[in-house]
C-alpha cells in the first residue's frame, strides 16, 4: 500500500467511520463523508500516533469482550455488597502484579479490564512495563488474586497479542 | 409503568447527586473532590437521558455526549494538574 | 409498545438508578480515597450504562427511531472510566493520600 496516501491506521479509520455513522445517521451523503473523513484524518494526524498496535488475532477479542461484560455486571454486584454491608470493614490491599504481556496496547487493555472487574483498580505501571500496581478493595490472599487475574484475563490477551 | 419507573429513577439519581456533593464539600483531599466531580458529571448524563425520556424528545442527547467528552477531559486535566502542577508541559 | 418492552425498560431504569446510588453511597461512606475509587468506576458506570440502554430501547420502541448516540455514550463511559480512575490513583499516590490503617502493601511513587 502506498505509504503517503494509503491507510496508515486501518483500525483507527474503521473506528472513525463507525463513530461518525453513529453520530450523524446513515444516509448516503453521510456515508460518503464518513469514508472521506476515515481516510483523511489518520493521514493528517499520522505524525502524532505511536506505532500501530499489532493485534495478531482480532477475532479472539470477541469472546474476551463478552467475558469482560459479564464480569463487569458481577463487579457492580460485588461493589454493591461491599458498600451496603455496614458492619464488616473491608480489607484493602496494594498488590504488585507481575506482567507477562509486553505489548503496550495489551497492557492498556489488561489495566482497563482490571479496573472494570470485581474489587480491583489498576493504579500504576512501573517504568519498565514489568509490574502493575493494583489496589484491591477487599482481598485476603494476594497470591490468589494474582493467579485469578492471570488465568481469567491475561492468558486470553496473550493469545490475541502474541 | 414507565412513568413511575422514571420518577423513581430520577429520585434515586438526585439522592446520588446529594451524596456526591457531600463528598465534594467534605473532601478531605483534592483527589477526593476531583473524584466527586467525576461522579457528578456521570450522574448529570444520567439525568439528561432521563429528562429526554420524560419529555419524549431527543434534543438533549448531543449535550449528554458533550458532557461525557468534556467531563472526561476535565477529570484527566485536573488529575494531571494535581500530579505535575501543570496541565500541558 | 408491548407490555414486555415497557417492563424491560422500567427494570433497566430502576437498576440504573440503584447502581448509580450505590456508587454514590460508596463514594460517601468508604474509609479512604483508594477504596472510594471503586464505587464510581464500577457501580456508577454500569448504572448510567443501564440508563442509556433503557433510553435507547425506549426511543427504538416508542417511535422506531434508531439513533445510536446513547450507545456511543455508553461505550465512551465504559472506555473512559478506568482511564480517569487510573489518572486519579496516580495523582493520589503522588500526593501521598492517606490510606486506612488495615491496608496491606504500599503505594509507590516514581
Amino acid at each position: 500500500m502506498n505509504a503517503r496516501f494509503g491507510l496508515p491506521h486501518p483500525l483507527l479509520s474503521f473506528a472513525l467511520f463507525f463513530v461518525w455513522l453513529m453520530l450523524a445517521g446513515a444516509s448516503a451523503g453521510y456515508v460518503v463523508l464518513g469514508l472521506l473523513l476515515a481516510w483523511i484524518l489518520p493521514l493528517v494526524t499520522r505524525g502524532f500516533w505511536p506505532d500501530t498496535p499489532r493485534i495478531k488475532k482480532p477475532w479472539k477479542l470477541l469472546p474476551y469482550t463478552l467475558k469482560v461484560i459479564l464480569d463487569i455486571i458481577i463487579a457492580s454486584l460485588t461493589v454493591a455488597r461491599l458498600v451496603l454491608s455496614f458492619r464488616r470493614k473491608p480489607q484493602p490491599a496494594f498488590v504488585c502484579y507481575p506482567l507477562t504481556l509486553t505489548d503496550p496496547m495489551g497492557i492498556t487493555m489488561l489495566a482497563s479490564t482490571i479496573s472494570l472487574t470485581p474489587g480491583t483498580v489498576s493504579a500504576d505501571v512501573s517504568d519498565d512495563h514489568r509490574v502493575l500496581l493494583i489496589h484491591a478493595v477487599d482481598v485476603s490472599d494476594d497470591q490468589e488474586l494474582i493467579e485469578d487475574i492471570h488465568d481469567r484475563y491475561e492468558k486470553a490477551l496473550l493469545e490475541v497479542f502474541q | 409503568m414507565i412513568e413511575i419507573a422514571l420518577k423513581v429513577t430520577i429520585a434515586l439519581i438526585a439522592l446520588a447527586v446529594v451524596l456526591n456533593v457531600y463528598r465534594l464539600i467534605r473532601g478531605p483531599d483534592a483527589t477526593d473532590r476531583v473524584l466527586a466531580l467525576d461522579t457528578l458529571y456521570i450522574n448529570a448524563i444520567a439525568l439528561i437521558l432521563l429528562l429526554d425520556i420524560q419529555l419524549d424528545t431527543r434534543l438533549y442527547l448531543e449535550s449528554a455526549l458533550l458532557i461525557a467528552v468534556m467531563g472526561f477531559i476535565g477529570t484527566v486535566a485536573l488529575a494531571k494538574y494535581l500530579k505535575r502542577g501543570s496541565v500541558i508541559e | 409498545m408491548t407490555l414486555a418492552i415497557e417492563l424491560g425498560i422500567s427494570i433497566l431504569l430502576i437498576i440504573g438508578g440503584v447502581f448509580a446510588l450505590i456508587g454514590a453511597i460508596g463514594l460517601a461512606r468508604l474509609p479512604d480515597f483508594y477504596t472510594r475509587l471503586h464505587g464510581p468506576t464500577k457501580a456508577t458506570t454500569i448504572g448510567v450504562g443501564s440508563i442509556a440502554l433503557a433510553s435507547f430501547a425506549y426511543f427504538a420502541g416508542a417511535n422506531a427511531s434508531y439513533d445510536l448516540i446513547e450507545l456511543l455514550i455508553m461505550v465512551f463511559l465504559f472506555m473512559t472510566a478506568p482511564i480517569s480512575a487510573n489518572f486519579l490513583a496516580k495523582a493520589a499516590m503522588h500526593l501521598k493520600v492517606k490510606t486506612t490503617d488495615n491496608t496491606r502493601g504500599q503505594p509507590w511513587d516514581q
